[in-house]
C-alpha cells in the first residue's frame, strides 16, 4: 500500500479550526452567519423527546385489551398531570369502580386494544449547545447547528477520557520529560487546564479529580490505571461520555513517555491562555483524537501561518516512532528503501531509515508517525 | 459461456481490495490483486474513489487497460476489460442490525441466526423476555440507531399479543437510522402471520415496514430463507443508497453487492456442500472476528463484535482476563508492561511487530481471540431450542436437552483461518500453531488460511444470479478457492481421551505416493511435525484403548491425509490444552511445543 504510515497528530501553531456544534435532532439555532461567539454561548437548543412508559391498563382494571379503550377517560394526544386520574371501570351500578392514575406527568401518545396497554410520553428534556470556543459563525445549519470557525493553535493528542472542558491553561513541569506529580497539583489549579511532561500517576490525576482541575494534558498514563478511574476496563477507545469533571488527555501513548518537543514547546508558547478541550477518542474507521484548542489573538495570528502538509513521509521528514521497540523516540527519516525488509520478527515490511541521536535505525513505515508542524 | 476474466472488490472499512480472476489455459487463476485505502469517509466521501485506486494498481501490474474514463469496461474486448464486475462491502463499519422476538432463546434467536448469517452485525437481541423494561429498551432502540430492524415471535397461530407489544415500544421509539435523515427505517416482520395486520396498524408509516414469511413457523422448523433475502434487499435498497458513491458502484456491478460477511457465509456453505464435508472457517480482524460453520448440513455464523487484533484488543484482554493471555506469552514481561504495550497497539492500530516479542504478544492475544471467538460460535451454533422431542427408555440416562452444541470437534474435517494474524503471520507454522492452540481441533482435521483474504469476492461470485453466468461463474469461485485461494497448512491429528504423562497413545503409519512409509508413536503431551506435501499420503491411526481419534476409543482408523506447507501434526496434547501455571515450566513447555514445530527463530 502506498500509504502505509500513521497519518500525524496535529501539532500546529496557527491554522483556521472548524468546529461543528451539531443538535442530536432538529431544534432551532440562535446565531446567525459573522456573529461573534464566547465558548459559553448558547448557539442551537432543541426539545428530546420525554422518556415512555407504557402501563398495562388491562392488566390493573382486570378487562380486556379490546375494552381499554372504553375505560379509558384520557384520550390519545391529551396531556395529563401526575395524579390525574386516566382510566376507570364502570364498576357495578356506579360502584366498586377500578381506576388508574397517572404515574408522570406527560402526555397519551397510544392505546393499543390488542396488548391492552398505553404508552405514555414524559415532558421533553430541553437540550442546549453552546459554542464551546470563541470564534465567528461561519456557517448555519438550518434546524440542526452552526459552524464556528476560529483562528487557533491546534494540537491533538493520541487518547483522552472525559469530554469537552475549558479553562485557563499552565504549564506546571519544568521540562517535558518531567512526570506531573501530585505534589504539583494544588488548589490553585481549581478550574484550569494543566500540563505535565511525561505522566501522571493514578494518585496525582486523582487529585486534580479532587480539586476540580478542568483538565489535564501529559505525555502517558498507565492503561492499568484506567479501571480505576472509568470503574470498566476500556476495551474499545471510544471515550468521551465519561464524567470526570477533569478530562484527561495524552499526547503519546500508555507508559512513561516524555512529550513530545513540539506538543511541549506549542502549549508553553501559550501558558496562561484560555483554551478548549475534548478528551473523546473514537479509535476505528473514522477516528477521532483528543484535542486542545487555543484561540489566537493579534499577536498571534502574526506568527508564522500554517500551511499544513498532509504529505506522506519524505526523506528530511520529522517522524515518531510509535511501537516498542524504540517506542517514543524521534528522528529524521534519511533513507526510504523500495524494497521490503525483514524484521527480527520476521514480517517483512517497508521501511524508513532514520537517525535518532546520531544512531541509524531501521524502523517499519507503519510504526512510524509524522509530527504535522507548521 | 466461458469467462475472460472477472474483476472483483471488496470494500473493507479501512482498504479496498481488488482481485483479477482470468482464464488461463482453460482455467481459472488469480492472477493479479491491487489494493487501496477505502474512501467512504471525508474528504473523499465516494466509495468509488477507492475502487478506482485499487483497480489502477492492479492495471499497472497486468499492463491492461481495465477503465476507461473512470469506468470499469465491460465485457472484455481485445484485451481490454473484464467480463464481470463484481463487489461487497462491509466499509463504513458494515451493515448494523437491531433483531426482536418473543422468547430470547426461541423467536429471538432464529431472527439472530437470519441477520448474522445474511452478514449483518446483530447490536442487540430484545426479547419480551430479556429482562428489559419497556423503557429501558426504548432507550436501547433510541442509542442504538440500527441500520434495520427484524422483528419476529410467534409461531403461525401462536401469540399475538407480545409480538404486537415489541412494535409498540419500537413505535413508542421511533428509531431513526444510522445514515442519512431522510428515509425511514426498514423493519422486516417475520413472526406469527396472524398479527400481521396489527403489526401493519402500529408501524403504521412511521418506518418501512416488509412483512416476510414466519422465521419460526412451527417451533421445530426455522425458515430463515426469506429473512436473509430481504436483508440482503434492503441492505442494497436503502443502506447501501445512503453510503457515500454506491449508487454510482451498483450501477457498475453485475451482481448485487453483498455484506462482505455474507459473501464468505455462502461460500463456506457451498464448498461444505459440494465437498459433504464439516468446515469451520474464521476470519480475524482488527475490530471483529468472525467465525462460520457447517455442521450436519446446518450453517452458523457468529460476529464477536468486539475481539479483534488493534481496535477491539484491550477488549480481548478485558474479556479473556491478563493471565489467559500471559500464558502462552514465551518470555518473561512484566504485567503492567504488556498492558501498556497492548494498550499502546489498540490506540496506534496500524502499526505492526517489529522485534520478535511484540510477535510474541500480538500472537498470545490472537490465541485468545480466537479461542473466545469460538466457545461463542459453540454456544451460538446449536440445535432448535423449545423443541419437544420423543424419549425412549433409552434415554432415560441422558442429560442431554434441545439445543445443544452442532459443533463437534471430532467431526470437524476443515479448518480455515484468515486475516492479518492468520494469513500474514512470518512463518506457517505460527499460522497452524495457532489455529491448534485456540480452537484445539480432536481427532483429524485439515488446516488451512486464506492466502490473501478473498473469501468474500469468491462468495458472491459464487451467488451470482443472471442465468448466463451463474454457472460459469461458480466454476470459476470454486477453482481459484481451491488452487489460489487456500493455502494448505498440513493435518493435525490429535487422539482424544485419558492417559498418563509420556505414555505412547497412538501408532501412526503414513505410505506416501512415491512408496516411501514412515512410522510414528505419539506419546502423551508431545507436540510433532511431519513434512509431508499436499498430497494424498494413506495413512493408518491406531490408538490405545483409552484415546480416540474419531472412531471409537482404541478403534484404528485406515484414511487418507494431506500434508501441506506445514505438514503433518501430531498433538498429544489435552483437550483442552493444559499449560503449567509455574512459571519456569510454563516457559519450558511453550519452548518445547513450539521448537517442534519451528514456529520462531532461536530465542
Amino acid at each position: 500500500m502506498a500509504h502505509s504510515y500513521t497519518p500525524g497528530l496535529k501539532v500546529i501553531h496557527n491554522t483556521k479550526v472548524e468546529k461543528i456544534r451539531r443538535l442530536p435532532i432538529k431544534g432551532d439555532v440562535l446565531k446567525k452567519v459573522g456573529e461573534l461567539l464566547e465558548p459559553d454561548d448558547i448557539v442551537a437548543t432543541t426539545d428530546l423527546p420525554g422518556n415512555v412508559q407504557m402501563i398495562k391498563i388491562a392488566n390493573l382494571l382486570h378487562v380486556g385489551p379490546s375494552d381499554v379503550k372504553d375505560v379509558m377517560i384520557a384520550k390519545e394526544g391529551q396531556f395529563v398531570k401526575k395524579g390525574e386520574l386516566i382510566a376507570e371501570t364502570e364498576g357495578i351500578f356506579g360502584f366498586f369502580k377500578s381506576d388508574v392514575k397517572s404515574p408522570i406527568d406527560g402526555t397519551i401518545e397510544s392505546i393499543s386494544n390488542v396488548t391492552g396497554q398505553i404508552v405514555m410520553r414524559d415532558a421533553p428534556i430541553p437540550v442546549e449547545i453552546d459554542a464551546y470556543t470563541s470564534g465567528t459563525v461561519k456557517e448555519v445549519f438550518v434546524n440542526e447547528g452552526v459552524k464556528v470557525e476560529v483562528d487557533a493553535a491546534f494540537i491533538q493528542g493520541i487518547f483522552g477520557i472525559g469530554g469537552e472542558s475549558r479553562g485557563i491553561m499552565e504549564v506546571v513541569v519544568e521540562d517535558r520529560n518531567h512526570e506531573l506529580r501530585a505534589d504539583i497539583i494544588s488548589e490553585s489549579h481549581k478550574g484550569k487546564i494543566i500540563v505535565g511532561g511525561s505522566f501522571i500517576s493514578l494518585k496525582a490525576y486523582k487529585k486534580a479529580i479532587a480539586l476540580g482541575v478542568a483538565g489535564v494534558v501529559v505525555g502517558g498514563f498507565n492503561y492499568f490505571d484506567l479501571e480505576d478511574i472509568l470503574g470498566y476496563t476500556l476495551g474499545v477507545a471510544i471515550t468521551g461520555s465519561e464524567e470526570l469533571g477533569t478530562s484527561l488527555i495524552v499526547t503519546e501513548g500508555y507508559g512513561n513517555i516524555k512529550m513530545g518537543q513540539n506538543t511541549y514547546d506549542l502549549l508553553k508558547e501559550h501558558h496562561g491562555k484560555f483554551v478548549s478541550i475534548n478528551g473523546a477518542t473514537q479509535i476505528r474507521a473514522g477516528v477521532i483524537r483528543p484535542e486542545i484548542l487555543i484561540p489566537l489573538d493579534a499577536d498571534g495570528l502574526n506568527k508564522n501561518k500554517t500551511s499544513s502538509s498532509g504529505q506522506g513521509i519524505n526523506i528530511g521528514s520529522l517522524v515518531r516512532v510509535i511501537r516498542a521497540p524504540y517506542f517514543g523516540h524521534m528522528g529524521k527519516v534519511v533513507g526510504l528503501p523500495s524494497e521490503l525488509k525483514k524484521m527480527e520478527s520476521e514480517t517483512m515490511v517497508r521501511v524508513a531509515e532514520i537517525k535518532i541521536d546520531g544512531e541509524k535505525l531501521i524502523i517499519p513505515r507503519s510504526n512510524l508517525e509524522m509530527i504535522e508542524i507548521d | 459461456m466461458t469467462l475472460k476474466s472477472i474483476l472483483a472488490t471488496d470494500c473493507g472499512s479501512t482498504t479496498t481490495k481488488a482481485i483479477l480472476i482470468e482464464n488461463i489455459d482453460g482455467e481459472y487463476r488469480l492472477s493479479h490483486r491491487g489494493e487501496a485505502p477505502t474512501t467512504v469517509e471525508a474528504p473523499f466521501e465516494d466509495v468509488t474513489r477507492g475502487v478506482l485506486n485499487a483497480v489502477m494498481e492492479i492495471e499497472e501490474l497486468a499492463g491492461r487497460k481495465l477503465l476507461n474514463d473512470e469506468e470499469i469496461i465491460t465485457p472484455q474486448t481485445d484485451g481490454d476489460g473484464v467480463d464481470i464486475y463484481i463487489s461487497t462491502s462491509s466499509a463504513g463499519g458494515g451493515l448494523q442490525m437491531m433483531v426482536a422476538g418473543v422468547v430470547k432463546s426461541m423467536s429471538g434467536e432464529s431472527a439472530e441466526r437470519a441477520a448474522l448469517g445474511a452478514g449483518s452485525i446483530v447490536m442487540d437481541v430484545m426479547a419480551s423476555n430479556d429482562g428489559r423494561l419497556p423503557h429501558q429498551k426504548i432507550k436501547r432502540i433510541r442509542d442504538l440507531r440500527p441500520d434495520m430492524i427484524l422483528l419476529s415471535g410467534g409461531i403461525d397461530g401462536g401469540t399475538v399479543s407480545h409480538v404486537v407489544e415489541l412494535a409498540e415500544i419500537l413505535a413508542a421509539a421511533n428509531p431513526q437510522p444510522r445514515l442519512g435523515q431522510n428515509y425511514k427505517l426498514p423493519v422486516i416482520y417475520a413472526g406469527n402471520k396472524k398479527a400481521q395486520e396489527q403489526i401493519k396498524d402500529t408501524l403504521g408509516d412511521m418506518v418501512d415496514l416488509d412483512v416476510v414469511e414466519n422465521i419460526r413457523p412451527v417451533l421445530e422448523r426455522e425458515n430463515l430463507e426469506p429473512s436473509r433475502d430481504k436483508i440482503h434487499d434492503l441492505f442494497m435498497e436503502h443502506v447501501m443508497q445512503q453510503a457515500p458513491g454506491y449508487k454510482k458502484l451498483m450501477s457498475w456491478t453485475d451482481a448485487p453487492i453483498m455484506p462482505t460477511p455474507g459473501a464468505v457465509g455462502s461460500l463456506i456453505e457451498m464448498i461444505a456442500e459440494k465437498e459433504n464435508i464439516t468446515v469451520v472457517g474464521v476470519d480475524i480482524g482488527g475490530a471483529t472476528t468472525d467465525i462460520f460453520s457447517v455442521f450436519e448440513g446446518k450453517f452458523n455464523r457468529t460476529v464477536s463484535a468486539n475481539l479483534g487484533m488493534s481496535y477491539s484488543i484491550c477488549n480481548v484482554l478485558a474479556e479473556s482476563g491478563l493471565d489467559n493471555v500471559l500464558r502462552w506469552v514465551p518470555f518473561d514481561i512484566d504485567r503492567k508492561e504488556l498492558t501498556n504495550r497492548i494498550g499502546n497497539k489498540m490506540i496506534r492500530p496500524t502499526t505492526v511487530p517489529q522485534s520478535l516479542e511484540e510477535l510474541f504478544i500480538e500472537q498470545a492475544i490472537a490465541r485468545e481471540a480466537l479461542r473466545l471467538s469460538f466457545k461463542q460460535h459453540k454456544e451460538f451454533a446449536v440445535g432448535l431450542k423449545g423443541v419437544q422431542t420423543e424419549r425412549t427408555i433409552s434415554d432415560a440416562f441422558d442429560q442431554s436437552s434441545s439445543g445443544q452444541s452442532l459443533v463437534n470437534m471430532m467431526d470437524l474435517d476443515l479448518l480455515v483461518g484468515s486475516g492479518g494474524v492468520l494469513s500474514h503471520a512470518p512463518r506457517r507454522e505460527q499460522s497452524a500453531k495457532m489455529l491448534i492452540d485456540s480452537f484445539m481441533p480432536e481427532g483429524i482435521t485439515q488446516l488451512a488460511v486464506d492466502s490473501i483474504f478473498m473469501m468474500p469476492q469468491l462468495g458472491v461470485l459464487a451467488n451470482i444470479d443472471k442465468e448466463d453466468l451463474a454457472d460459469e461463474a461458480r466454476k470459476a469461485a470454486l477453482e481459484v478457492f481451491h488452487k489460489d485461494c487456500l493455502i494448505r497448512l498440513g493435518t493435525c491429528i490429535t487422539p482424544v481421551g485419558i492417559a498418563k504423562s509420556d505414555e505412547i497413545i497412538a501408532s501412526i503409519e503414513m505410505i506416501f505416493p512415491n512408496g516411501s512409509t514412515i512410522k510414528q508413536d505419539l506419546k502423551k503431551n508431545d507436540f510433532l511435525r511431519l513434512e509431508a506435501p499436499y498430497e494424498a499420503i494413506k495413512t493408518t491411526i491406531t490408538p490405545i484403548k483409552r484415546m480416540n481419534v474419531g472412531a471409537g476409543p482404541g478403534e484404528p482408523i485406515v484414511t487418507e491425509i494431506y500434508g501441506g506447507v506445514v505438514g503433518i501434526i501430531l498433538d498429544g496434547r489435552d483437550r483442552p490444552i493444559s499449560i503449567p501455571s509455574d512459571p519456569k515450566k510454563r516457559l519450558s513447555e511453550l519452548k518445547k511445543w513450539s521448537q517442534a514445530i519451528n514456529e520462531y527463530p532461536e530465542y
